[in-house]
């Protein structure tokens, strides 16, 4: 690329090199428009009216509905418990597949079988797992008599209907469903690194604990990176899992923002107050998205684009 | 020059390029409109020997039908419907979408964003019709039904009315009410259902000292207890005041705070079924078909959901009686007034003349007779009731067709956002979780938001 702008240009070569670019670019480039550049204007512009989805656009009302937002109660818990999720699964979720990941890098007789197992959950489509768990979380069904077979039946709790323990109720199932899927990415991850550097620093007196602290884990950054960016966004935008388990509720107890957003749009039919609700929930994904890359996957992203450009 | 002179006539050509292909355009496109209409001549003509003169009324049309009745035996009977009316009527087609009632209306919710309504579609009449007849989705049939309007119950043909204009006709009305379970009841010493809401409330602690669950609510999909609340209101503010609250949208009012009073007096009883609080509107239905909870309020669609959600999938059977909502001693409501509703198909705004003969085949008494036999719904078409044949639907029918007043469900009398903020303010009162005041609050402020 550079080679090309150094050159001097006949004065037909870039304008024809310039046409071929977009001409290839087109195509994509009016997707990416059409479906997501557009419909994100969209959503900010319906954001300032107060609009039933049916009427005409007429309604103008500025800021207001973003107001709302940040006075509505029912939203404020939405936007504590998408946060919650976010630090349970990076205190809980994620070092708990690395763990596992760790047990299934080494060799030993069953290793595929139980790489399998884990795995599974994250195949399941998310409505169909939300579903099974919600039979087995009613009241006497198979977590309680499960409990009460093995004598602990003094922990039953009214899983899904509590408003103190319901988050934590989803948040295991979402953790059940997702730990898979980033002990496959760690355990990928493991495999990248040569075993080489594991054995010289052995031979060097080394013990477990120290190849693991000073070897391993730093080798495993950018994977590690990668999982925690993507259970962050995860955790923003759940929907499916709470949805088809308590529907936000009890009271509000479980509400996301994306459920929030869902309600209005569809349930109350307040179309310009969701969409702002939309607009909020998308500024938040882009805050943290661009933070992230901006702070922590700099280093990583880096590299690819240092060798682009050379 | 020559350069000059070639980009001009580089542009004449371009422009007669250009007529060219509008010209064209315009010729091709007045044979495209007509090309189905000879298709369709060449079509029906091997099937019907009718003359070609006879074309206008054969050429085919396509109605767009979206119904939620998902379950048997109702969606085969529908699927009849539409089945025996192309079959008088060839050159009709029948196109029926049957959508999951919540995939429904999120799908039906896009549609008219895009500005696209279904020739006919499932509705419940109310403010959701509302809104849609004011945002130019539907089509003012009231000219199209004068002509036939009167075979149909009045009260429920008027739930499809708004400012005057029909949009709609219900195929389905009846009222809700206490559905229990005979045996429960017996086994606890009860020998007749509660006339009045202090009885009401001996029996569910009469029930709960017998081993089982009184009564059973949703409290995730919240409408089955809103219902609940209605009736109190109904009963002890009376459907003046109810009436005047909707209007007036002051919910801070002495009836509505007494009926929050009368559900913490329920409440307080701990008469709900376990897992109540997260409990879907299915497994509310399974623990009174299962004979786990002794009574469910709910509307004439009870025993079916009952039947569908219990393990033998064969409901309570002949232990399941019926009895209208208590009345409250000395409160301002007749014990005749009612809380109903049913179902109905909305016709959308570019409905077609054989969409409209189709809808009034669906009300003919023959169908009307078939939707009662299968206990799909109760018709209100006139002259249809002998068609009912389970003891306990000719009671709710009974209520329904002596009803001194009929109060559409509120979560679909009002706005789609009111109607939310009801569900929302009155499930928290039977969580426990609010105070009737905050309750009565909440609708106003929601009110007040319109």
């Amino acid at each position: 690329m550079s080679s090309a702008i150094a050159r001097p240009t006949t004065g037909r070569g870039l304008p024809r090199r310039l046409v071929t670019v977009s001409l290839f670019l087109l195509p994509a480039l009016a997707l990416y428009a059409l479906f997501v550049l557009l419909p994100i204007v969209q959503a900010a512009h319906y954001s300032l009216y107060k609009w039933n989805g049916l009427e005409p656009l007429t309604n103008f009302i500025g800021l207001d509905n973003y107001v709302k937002a940040f006075n509505d109660k029912g939203f404020r818990t939405a936007v504590s418990n998408n946060l919650l999720v976010i630090v349970l699964s990076l205190a809980i979720q994620i070092p708990f597949a690395l763990g596992l990941a760790v047990l299934l890098n080494r060799r030993f007789p069953g290793r595929a079988v139980f790489r399998l197992i884990f795995f599974l959950p994250y195949v399941l489509s998310e409505a169909i797992a939300g579903i099974v768990f919600s039979l087995m979380l009613r009241p006497e069904a198979l977590v309680d008599t499960g409990l009460t077979t093995v004598g602990l039946g003094a922990l039953i709790q009214d899983w899904l209907g509590d408003t103190h323990i319901v988050m934590i109720t989803v948040f295991f199932i979402i953790s059940w469903k997702y730990f898979g899927f980033h002990m496959i990415l760690l355990l990928a991850g493991l495999q990248g690194i040569p075993r080489e550097i594991e054995e010289a620093a052995r031979i060097d007196g080394a013990d477990a604990v120290g190849v693991f602290r000073h070897v391993t884990l730093p080798l495993l950054g950018p994977t590690l990176r990668v999982s925690v960016f993507l259970s962050m966004i995860g955790a923003l935008q759940l929907f499916d899992m709470v949805w088809v388990t308590t529907g936000g509720g009890p009271l509000n107890a479980t509400n996301t923002m994306a459920i929030a957003m869902f309600r209005a749009g569809f349930e109350k039919s307040q179309m310009g107050y969701g969409s702002a609700l939309a607009v909020v929930l998308f500024l938040f994904g882009l805050l943290v998205a661009l933070a992230y890359q901006r702070f922590v996957l700099r280093r990583d992203v880096e590299g690819a684009v240092t060798a682009y450009n050379g | 020059m020559s350069r000059r002179l070639r980009s001009f006539g580089a542009l004449g050509a371009l422009a007669i390029l250009v007529a060219a292909c509008s010209g064209s355009g315009t010729a091709t496109q007045a044979p495209a409109t007509q090309a189905p209409a000879t298709q369709a001549a060449a079509t029906t003509a091997p099937a019907t020997p009718a003359p070609a003169s006879e074309a206008p009324s054969a050429a085919p049309v396509a109605v767009e039908w979206w119904h939620i009745t998902t379950g048997e035996p109702g969606k085969t009977i529908f699927q009849g419907f539409a089945d025996a009316y192309m079959a008088a009527h060839p050159n009709v087609k029948i196109n029926l979408t049957v959508l999951e009632n919540e995939a429904f209306k999120t799908k039906l919710a896009t549609t008219m964003q895009s500005g696209q309504a279904p020739d006919l579609f499932q509705s419940w009449g109310g403010g959701i019709m509302a809104a849609q007849a004011d945002a130019g989705m539907l089509k003012d049939i009231t000219a199209d039904v004068a002509s036939w309007k009167d075979t149909v119950n009045p009260g429920a043909m008027s739930i499809y009315a708004y400012n005057g204009k029909q949009y709609g006709v219900p195929w389905d009305m009846g009222m809700i009410g206490v559905w229990y379970n005979k045996a429960l009841f017996a086994k606890a010493g009860i020998t007749a259902p509660p006339a009045t809401w202090d009885e009401f409330l001996a029996d569910v602690t009469k029930l709960k000292n017998s081993g089982t669950y009184p009564l059973a609510i949703a409290g995730k999909d919240k409408w089955p207890s809103m219902h609940i609340w209605t009736y109190l209101l109904l009963r002890g503010g009376g459907s003046k005041a109810l009436t005047d609250m909707i209007q007036s949208g002051n919910w801070n009012t002495d009836a509505c705070k007494a009926a929050g009073n009368e559900v913490l007096k329920l409440v307080a009883l701990n008469p709900f079924q376990a897992g109540y609080k997260s409990a879907d509107y299915n497994a509310e239905a399974a623990s009174v078909g299962n004979g786990k909870a002794a009574m469910e309020v709910m509307g004439q669609w009870a025993p079916s959901v009952q039947n569908d959600q219990s393990t033998s999938k064969k409901g309570l059977g002949a232990d399941l009686g019926w009895f209208p909502f208590p009345a409250i001693t000395g409160g301002a409501g007749a014990a005749t007034d009612g809380v109903g509703g049913g179902n109905g198909i909305a016709v959308g705004k570019n409905a077609s003349p054989e969409a409209l003969d189709f809808l009034k085949f669906i009300s003919s008494p023959e169908n009307a007779n078939k939707i009662n036999a299968a206990n799909m719904g109760l018709s209100p078409v006139a002259g249809t009731a002998a068609s009912v044949t389970d003891p306990n639907l000719q009671a709710v029918l009974a209520g329904r067709d002596k009803a001194t007043f009929m109060q559409l469900y509120l979560d679909q009398a009002t706005s789609p956002a009111m109607g939310s903020a009801i569900n929302d303010a009155t499930v928290a009162l039977f969580l426990g979780a609010s105070t009737p005041e905050e309750a009565c609050q909440a609708i106003t402020t929601a009110a007040a938001a319109q």
